[in-house]
């Protein structure tokens, strides 16, 4: 067997140097333009890095995939979560006309929203898939406010950089990036199938991203905020999800 | 560099294998068009217990859900494939690897040739000549397939299947007839990927298993002092 020549050697030293440095400079290039997810650490943090910072650079205002109204699933699947919790019935007892949606964090305005007042703001309707990360998936006309509107009407601070939300279960809770928090097929969802939003499918109020899988879609939202350190919240992985071992970018 | 690509692809492979596989069983039903759910008629289904208590399944089982870090590793492995796949490319063309040794030589493009070379592993004829330091036509053909057609048909199923991506390119899915199909032919693909895997470690076996796998981890064979 040769042995590996001196003038090979050297050359190996100077790229593995030189890649080394090359991706020491990527991890701040990637971090100054927030292309590194919360879960952007641990042994599958390079790949969830790399997955995140393509999907934002190809991806940031894309349009969600729409289709025809003939589409529409017959038999949508809900996927039922745990039974509602005792705060969740009287509340439903009530036909949700106490439910509310506060807003706060990092905005000029906080607000606490009631359903009719997220009513009032201009409604817009999209027909878009959800896909579960199991695999299924179906079609449905989703009716709505885009968040958007919402977080201008609340003045979103300058350098806030995710969107963190909670439903009525404890402990469920995600965030998604102003990318995606400002994208107009982000909706607060009310309605679904020219129907109010059954409670099955995440009634009286949901929170869809169309652009990510099912999961990141929580029923049963009642309080967003807006935040610049995600770190803060929760054990810092921008959801629940990673304390489960799922990614907390699920656009793919 | 076309031993470290691919041991890195095997690496990434078998991650991808298994952790595909762990993905499937939270739902083991397959479907064609764009949509399919437990409410919708399956293409077919693969008999086994489900992870989500949610699919019925008939085996009143459910597995343990392995989906979270069987998603992150299968990603992370896929990112491996594809970026270990860019440099065998280009160092393929440059090099003229390609040329010299997948590329079936210009009289080799007849059905002559493919039977002639079928019966000699018929007959267990020993490689000779020209064999001994190159591939031949069935093995070019093979490996071309796989590196031309499964790997990219792979990666772009795969992609048909994220909202995000097909958000940018609704034609990736569309193409295929819709995220579903794209998911059921990405199962097929993966299989024809394992049935190449399974000829190829046997070919490998019939033709000495610890020299070849030693040629091609150090690039020296025993009785050739030479690198490949």
């Amino acid at each position: 067997m040769n042995p590996i020549s001196r003038r090979k050697l050297i050359y190996r030293g100077v790229a593995a140097v030189a890649s080394i440095g090359g991706l020491a400079v990527a991890e701040r290039l990637a971090s100054s333009y927030g292309l590194i997810p919360p879960d952007g650490g641990g042994i599958y943090g390079p790949g969830e890095t790399l997955t995140y910072a393509c999907q934002r650079l190809l991806t940031a205002r894309t349009p969600a995939r729409e289709f025809p109204r003939s589409m529409i699933s017959k038999n949508p699947f809900a996927n039922e979560v745990a039974p509602p919790n005792e705060e969740f019935k009287r509340l439903q007892a009530g036909g949700f006309r106490d439910w509310r949606l506060v807003v706060d964090g990092r905005v000029a305005r906080p607000m606490s929203l009631s359903l009719a007042d997220l009513k009032s703001l201009p409604i817009q309707s999209q027909i878009t898939e959800v896909a579960c990360e199991e695999g299924w998936s179906y079609i449905a006309e989703w009716i709505g406010t885009p968040l958007s509107g919402v977080l201008r009407e609340a003045g979103v601070l300058p350098q806030s950089r995710y969107v963190v939300y909670y439903t009525i279960e404890k402990g469920l809770w995600g965030s998604i990036d102003m990318a995606d928090a400002m994208h107009p097929h982000t909706f607060l969802t009310m309605g679904m199938n020219d129907g109010d939003l059954p409670v099955p499918f995440g009634g009286p109020l949901r929170l869809r991203v169309p652009r990510q899988l099912g999961y990141k879609s929580l029923k049963y939202l009642t309080h967003i905020t807006v935040t610049d350190d995600i770190k803060k919240f929760g054990s810092g992985k921008g959801s629940v999800d990673p304390d489960y071992g799922y990614s907390w970018f699920a656009g793919i | 560099m076309v031993r470290v690509t691919h041991w890195l692809t095997f690496i990434a492979f078998v991650a991808l294998l298994v952790t595909g596989g762990e993905i499937v069983i939270s739902h083991p039903r397959f479907y064609w068009g764009e949509v399919g759910n437990v409410n919708t008629h399956p293409l077919f289904v693969i008999p086994v217990p489900a992870s989500r208590g949610t699919v019925p399944t008939g085996y009143g089982y459910v597995m343990p859900d392995q989906n979270g870090w069987s998603r992150y590793l299968h990603f992370e492995a896929a990112w491996v494939v594809v970026l270990v796949g860019l440099v065998y490319g280009i160092y393929g063309l440059w090099s003229g690897h390609f040329r010299k040794h997948l590329i079936p030589a210009r009289g080799d493009w007849t059905w002559r040739a493919y039977r002639d070379r079928i019966a000699k592993y018929m007959h267990r004829e020993r490689a000779g000549g020209a064999e001994e330091s190159t591939y031949n036509v069935l093995q070019r053909t093979a490996y071309l397939v796989v590196i031309l057609v499964l790997f990219p048909l792979i990666i772009w199923t795969g992609l048909a299947m994220s909202p995000s991506f097909t958000s940018a390119f609704p034609a990736t899915a569309a193409l295929l007839g819709g995220r579903q199909s794209a998911r059921t032919i990405h199962f097929f693909v993966s299989w024809l990927l394992l049935l190449f895997l399974f000829v190829h470690v046997t070919m490998v076996s019939l033709s000495g298993f610890w020299s070849r796998t030693r040629a091609m981890i150090t690039g020296y064979t025993r009785d050739s002092e030479e690198g490949q």
